[in-house]
């Protein structure tokens, strides 16, 4: 039966991170946008505390959790809403502020994929850590100097297999949280690499590299647009050995089929979802910004009325709504069918594009409405500018998920549209 | 709790009524567009499907539940098939679901019962009015009182099926504020204007309608206090016309979508082209995106909670998408989009209705 009934966990959920992002997140903000590569202790600090006090399991979803049953259907009690949950706390949290949003140590793209891919041994190893003494943050390494977009499917950094252990060599750009995954914490990094360069897409698999593991350097830390207190890094694997069970999926190569690398991919299913959601939650914080001023110099929003009988504002703060709501059912949606073990690829790629596009319109609109006081470094309008425009890049950009969801609706492969 | 699936009774009116919208409302639409007039015949095998008379208590004469929801699957359905046969179709909506949802004991009794019968009969409602402007929150027809009764006077514009009304309800403005009226079939003082000329909707019969001094009974007023007013009712009506601009917008989609797989530019389907894939995957997203926002609102009027912000979001939303979508796929189409044997032209000119339409459907 069709429902928009919040349920009652969730609504807690909300409720607790909004607390964490109102006396967290927000006091601090500036701090860390003006002083890039700081390292925001407290509130990592913070937030593992508060992790190990709801038992560690972090942002990765119960129903994929390890120790639960092995047939990865878990025992019926009540509706899974664990990907709903992550959903709203993605989107509140980055309501606070998506920069340390990312920094949290509970799991976030790194741990996605070991739950969307990993077997309950792999799950095991390498999610209970986020509920141990100290924080922990991972991280996904997929793009490469010479590729982004295109990447999995031109990736030169390879895997061979020595005995029991990969030999890795390669370098990754654009490492979100990656220093902060191998050299702050004791955390790891998932690193997409080529088993076999001869068979293109079907060869690359994701592995996970822990911090420490001689060979893995962080090398660079770039200077960004906005999300400044999350670290972006390069990372350099010379000769990086790894155990041979850190592989995600299968060590074969089937030449026939890209079955292997789609599994891969499955991973991208769960995380779109958590940066469009992400990316709502800097555009709510930033509509509610823009009408708490307005209503300071006595503009509401009067509903109801046509177009003919409204002010340019209202105009434009309706549009925002039914942006931002419209945008958010569809991630609810795309999470929902997550839990509901649904394919939700196509759904998956309709919310990033569309919360991408509704973060940077309603932050670009409200710096404009604002004028010198939506442009003054005052106010944390600009800031959310600046954050906004990471979520039509990062993740697939804009472009690359249009490029999704139009091949599947057409019912279209690589070869018929590119 | 959140969901996102029709139950397994909804989904079988949704397959029943699509099967109509596609076999038989939409072949006819061509031709009920060009000569104004939808066949009788049509009508009444949409009326068959029971629509409404499942969304009345068996105590009126139907035999289900009131349900937003369920009307808005619905409506979005017919609206695949064909905007303007879905409005015919559900044109005594207009006048049974404010009666259920305004009326009181005595008026459903009454009322009810004689629309809801074996067959279709013109029922209707007398809503927007001709001016530009026009905002059911202030609205031109006027409603005084008079001794135990109302007086009503003013003009409304684009009414279904006027000229045959076995009855209708008006919207008037009481002290400020739009109430609804229940008028009884040919009453005094009201004069059914010329059939109005449309950009859209060419199958519907719709007529301007002039209130002069109209008597009524204290009966015939659907509310019970006057802090009563129409503003669920209009929710109701947002959303039902949001819900067409889904259905209209989907069917565009669709056969934008089909049209580009076929048609060849540069030995390769236009389809495989990034300019028009893109524009197909926009407007997929936003059909899908406006759809939820739809639902929500309806959602919102089943669960009694204030849906009226949600219902006007969702028919802004809808309206936008609707314009998008059929613009694009006119553009899809190319020049063969600007010639009338595609539907896509017509569902160009039916997409720039809909901020107008509400009063036409209701759920």
């Amino acid at each position: 039966m069709i429902s928009f009934e919040m349920p009652e966990k969730i609504q807690q959920t909300v409720t607790l991170m909004t607390m964490v992002a109102e006396n967290m997140m927000r006091p601090v903000a500036r701090h860390f946008d003006e002083h890039e590569h700081e390292i925001p202790w407290d509130y990592i600090n913070f937030m593992h505390d508060a992790n190990k006090q709801m038992g560690g399991g972090g942002f990765v979803p119960s129903s994929e959790k390890p120790k639960k049953s092995e047939s990865g259907e878990p025992k019926k009690e009540g509706p899974r809403i664990g990907y709903q949950r992550l959903a709203y706390s993605a989107e509140v949290l980055s309501w606070g502020d998506t920069g340390l949003y990312l920094c949290s140590p509970v799991g976030l793209l790194g741990a996605a994929a070991v739950a969307a891919t990993g077997t309950p041994e792999q799950k095991a190893r390498f999610l209970t850590r986020f509920g141990g003494d100290k924080p922990v943050l991972d991280a996904m390494a997929l793009t490469e100097p010479h590729a982004g977009s295109a990447m999995p499917a031109m990736v030169r950094t390879t895997a061979v297999r020595d005995g029991d252990t990969w030999v890795l060599n390669g370098e990754k750009i654009f490492v979100t949280a990656g220093h902060k995954a191998l050299v702050d914490t004791q955390g790891f990094v998932v690193v997409w690499a080529t088993i076999d360069p001869s068979a293109g897409r079907a060869g690359v698999r994701p592995f996970v590299v822990e911090a420490g593991t001689p060979g893995c350097a962080v090398t660079k830390l770039e200077h960004k647009l906005g999300i400044r207190a999350s670290d972006t890094a390069s990372v350099v694997l010379q000769d990086c050995r790894i155990p041979f069970e850190n592989i995600l999926g299968s060590p074969q190569v089937e030449k026939k089929t890209t079955e292997g690398f789609k599994g891969a991919m499955a991973t991208f299913d769960a995380s779109r979802p958590m940066v469009a959601a992400s990316a709502l939650g800097v555009a709510r914080a930033t509509l509610e910004m823009l009408k708490e001023f307005l209503a300071q110099k006595g503009i509401t929003v009067r509903y109801g009325l046509p177009r003919s009988r409204m002010t340019n504002i209202e105009r434009e703060l309706i549009d925002m709504e039914v942006m931002l709501r419209s945008t958010w059912l569809l991630v609810l949606k795309s999470v929902w069918m997550m839990d509901e073990k649904k394919p939700n690829n196509l759904e998956a790629s309709m919310g990033k594009v569309r919360a991408g596009d509704a973060v940077v319109k309603i932050t670009q609109k409200a710096v404009e409405l604002l004028g010198p006081v939506g442009y003054s470094r005052e106010h944390l309008l600009e800031k959310w500018f600046r954050d906004a425009k990471i979520n039509d890049l990062y993740e697939g950009t804009g472009q690359i998920n249009r490029l999704i969801v139009a091949r599947r609706m057409l019912g279209y492969g690589r070869t018929e549209l590119s | 709790m959140y969901s996102f699936e029709p139950t397994e009774e909804q989904r079988m009116l949704i397959d029943a009524v699509q099967r109509y919208a596609i076999n038989d409302l939409r072949n006819a639409a061509h031709d009920a567009d060009e000569s104004g007039e939808l066949p009788q015949t049509l009508v009444e095998k949409g009326w068959e499907l029971g629509v409404l008379q499942a969304s009345v208590p068996e105590a009126y004469g139907g035999f289900g539940e009131h349900s937003a929801v369920t009307g808005v699957l619905a409506a979005e359905e017919l609206a695949y098939g064909d905007p303007a046969g879905a409005l015919a179709v559900m044109a005594p909506a207009t006048y049974a679901l404010p009666v259920l949802l305004a009326g009181s004991e005595a008026q459903k009794a009454a009322l009810l019962p004689p629309v809801i019968g074996d067959t279709w009969k013109p029922y209707t409602a007398a809503f927007i009015e001709p001016d530009f402007d026009f905002y059911a929150g202030d609205m031109r027809t006027k409603a005084r009182k008079e001794g135990q009764g109302f007086v009503i006077d003013g003009v409304k514009a684009m009414v279904p099926f006027a000229d045959r009304a076995q009855g209708m309800v008006t919207y008037a403005a009481l002290d400020g504020k739009p109430q609804a009226f229940v008028l009884p079939p040919k009453a005094e003082g009201v004069t059914v204007g010329e059939r109005e000329k449309l950009l859209g909707l060419g199958a519907l019969p719709a007529y301007r309608v002039q209130f002069e001094s109209v008597r009524l009974g204290q009966e015939a007023w659907l509310g019970s206090s006057p802090t009563n007013d129409a503003a669920p009712l209009i929710a109701a009506s947002h959303v039902a016309t949001a819900a067409l601009a889904v259905g209209l917008s989907r069917a565009a989609h669709l056969y934008a979508l089909n049209y580009a797989k076929e048609r060849e530019v540069f030995g390769a389907p236009i389809a495989q082209k990034q300019s028009i894939a893109f524009m197909l995957a926009e407007m997929a997203i936003e059909i899908e995106a406006i759809r939820l926002l739809v639902w929500e609102a309806a959602w919102l009027l089943d669960t009694g909670k204030d849906a009226a912000r949600a219902a006007y979001l969702a028919l802004s939303g809808a309206a936008d998408m609707a314009m998008m979508v059929t613009d694009r796929a006119v553009q899809v189409l190319g020049g063969h989009g600007y010639i009338r044997e595609h539907p896509v032209e017509r569902w160009y000119r039916t997409g720039r209705g809909i901020p107008t339409f509400p009063g036409l459907a209701m759920v």
